[in-house]
């Protein structure tokens, strides 16, 4: 259920601008890895060429290689559908489908894949799968209601037990607490604690405590100025990156001198 | 909106216990103008009130000799009894205007998403020009074309659906000779009713929140799955709303259909005779240049019917909207 991720010289490009430079990193299984950086240094453009949802914008583009357990999700005859059907995301703002209700929206996903699912199996996955998002007991007797009418942070649940309903080898989350209150933060990430058991988790964060809070491991992004492209500067166990650094930029930023 | 208040205002004009919210001329001037805005404003929106009201007031008062006077009167000094003379008409209409839509409606959507979610840019925007300046050309030019260039080039068709598929009830009957059918209205019709339901399903796809096209793709939708999950059920109101206003076009629309075929009072659910059911609006243009006295006023009743059913049909378009309003993509 879980996979392991080698990026290897990877570019990203929107149109003739050049996001991320070289990016060479690899990502182990079950377990939590931040991407932390100043805003504009390509974190989330480089997260979104993990699951190829990056392409989706018009002009972008990637160069080099994303192996998912060696497959490279990059190589030629691979349908980007089939592989964001592996690879789980949760966005920055809560977006479950307005038009659905609770249940639906975490079918939503399956059902793209498997119209045909009896009812029971599918009451089995929507239960799973909020039980896996910890929201099943606050949504159980109103399965059918929509998913709009839950709190910010409810609905993110919601996307993560969307997101999870498919199985995927690996989840990624792009800021995923950033429209929430703390108390619904907390919530999220004691989930990403228990759900690292399952799955390769990479998360996406502006904030540094929740990356030291709940990741493994730590990559550390920068740019040298406007227009610039983002780089991976630095990247290792997150312990270590908060305590010691072996650039001098990582201490900055992670003791708050800039960004 | 924010002046500046400095320390000395505030200790000159302290006595009068309300430093820095004293209101100055150049307040005073602009409540003027916008008291003056919300009076244009409220106006314009009593003035189409009061448009409405006159029209309904006008058809009901014109309309009512007739709507009142006995059967026996009608037949000899109109076109004889109100409802059974007005209920072909009706039905003409509003099948007209059904065959219209079930053509445009389809056409529209996916020009419309053609030029939203698929077309390249440099497409999409000359596609969307070329189809708004569709509107732009007069009804009597649709009516033309639709007589003298679309019934010719397709009686041939007509005559072999109804040579082969006669067993559908809307291709039996005798075929006409002419092409100048029904069908032939509504395809000149769902030409005309192509533009504006076409450019307002394109505005309301545009809207469609990028947020949750971007959870269908990151599912692993395809962009048609994407489509149906995010863009489609977010548009439906507004598609309703598109459709209704094509509807509305339709149901009114005189020229082409008067142009194109001769109506009588027909009931037939038959698209390719020449006994055609008129239309409302048509039989009123047609009729109305020969009409005096009561004939007149059973014209304009006619006219009152056109009205109420477009005003059912859009209480109908109100409901479809609002039955789902806690699923619309509004919150």
């Amino acid at each position: 259920m879980s996979k392991r991720i080698d990026v290897t010289d990877l570019n990203v490009y929107y149109g003739k601008f050049r996001a991320v430079e070289d990016v060479t990193m690899t990502i182990e299984p079950k377990s939590v890895t931040a991407f932390i950086g100043p805003s504009g240094c390509g974190k989330s453009t480089l997260l979104r060429t993990l699951n190829r949802m990056h392409e989706v914008i018009n002009g972008a583009t990637v160069e080099g290689e994303v192996l998912l357990d060696g497959e490279n999700l990059y190589g030629p005859g691979v349908d980007p559908v089939r592989v964001r059907r592996q690879i789980g995301m949760v966005f920055q703002r809560p977006n479950p489908f307005p038009t659905m209700s609770i249940k639906e929206n975490v079918l939503a996903g399956i059902t793209l894949n498997n119209a045909r699912l009896p009812a029971a199996r599918k009451d089995e996955i929507v239960e799973n799968s909020l039980r896996g998002a910890n929201l099943w007991e606050e949504v159980k007797n109103r399965l059918d209601l929509p998913g709009s009418g839950l709190s910010g942070g409810q609905q993110q649940r919601l996307c993560i037990a969307r997101a999870i309903a498919m199985e995927p080898e690996v989840l990624l989350m792009d800021e995923p607490c950033s429209a929430l209150d703390p108390i619904s933060t907390l919530a999220i990430e004691d989930l990403i604690g228990q759900l690292k058991n399952t799955y390769t988790i990479v998360i996406v964060t502006h904030n540094m405590q929740q990356a030291a809070r709940v990741s493994d491991t730590t990559a550390f992004f920068n740019i040298a100025g406007t227009g610039a492209p983002g780089k991976l500067i630095e990247m290792g166990d997150t312990d270590k990156i908060f305590s010691t650094p072996d650039l001098k930029v990582t201490e900055d930023y992670i003791s708050g001198r800039f960004g | 909106m924010t002046r500046p208040v400095t320390h000395e205002t505030v200790t000159e004009s302290g006595d009068q216990g309300g430093p820095g919210v004293q209101a100055t001329a150049a307040d005073d001037k602009r409540r003027v103008g916008d008291s003056v805005f919300r009076l244009l404003a409220t106006g314009s929106g009593l003035t189409i009130l009061v448009i409405l009201a006159l029209v309904a007031a006008f058809l009901v008062i014109q309309g009512s000799p007739a709507l009142l006077a006995p059967a026996e009167t009608l037949k000899t000094q109109g076109y004889g009894e109100f409802a059974a003379w007005v209920a072909p008409f009706a039905f003409g209409t509003v099948w007209a205007a059904i065959l219209a839509l079930a053509m445009a409606v389809p056409v529209a959507i996916g020009i419309a998403l053609f030029i939203s979610h698929y077309a390249p840019r440099a497409i999409a925007q000359p596609l969307g020009y070329v189809i708004d300046l569709l509107a732009a050309v007069p009804s009597v030019v649709f009516g033309l074309w639709g007589t003298s260039v679309l019934a010719v080039a397709t009686q041939p068709l007509y005559l072999w659906l109804n040579t082969h598929l006669s067993w559908i009830p809307f291709f039996g009957g005798q075929a006409s000779g002419t092409g100048r059918t029904i069908l032939t209205a509504a395809v000149v019709l769902a030409v005309m009713v192509l533009p504006i339901t076409t450019s307002m399903c394109r505005e309301v796809f545009l809207q469609a929140p990028r947020l949750h096209e971007e959870a269908a793709l990151a599912l692993g939708a395809t962009r048609w799955e994407m489509i149906r999950m995010a863009v489609l059920p977010f548009a439906r109101p507004g598609i309703v709303a598109a459709v209704m206003l094509g509807l509305g076009r339709a149901l009114g629309e005189t020229m082409a259909v008067a142009m194109v075929m001769s109506g009588g009072r027909n009931i037939t659910f038959q698209v390719l005779t020449s006994n055609n059911p008129n239309t409302i609006a048509a039989t009123i243009a047609q009729n109305f240049p020969e009409a005096f006295g009561l004939k007149t006023n059973q014209l304009v009743a006619a006219g009152l019917i056109l009205f109420l059913i477009t005003l059912v049909v859009n209480m109908l378009a109100r409901w479809i909207v609002a039955r789902r309003a806690e699923y619309s993509g509004a919150n």
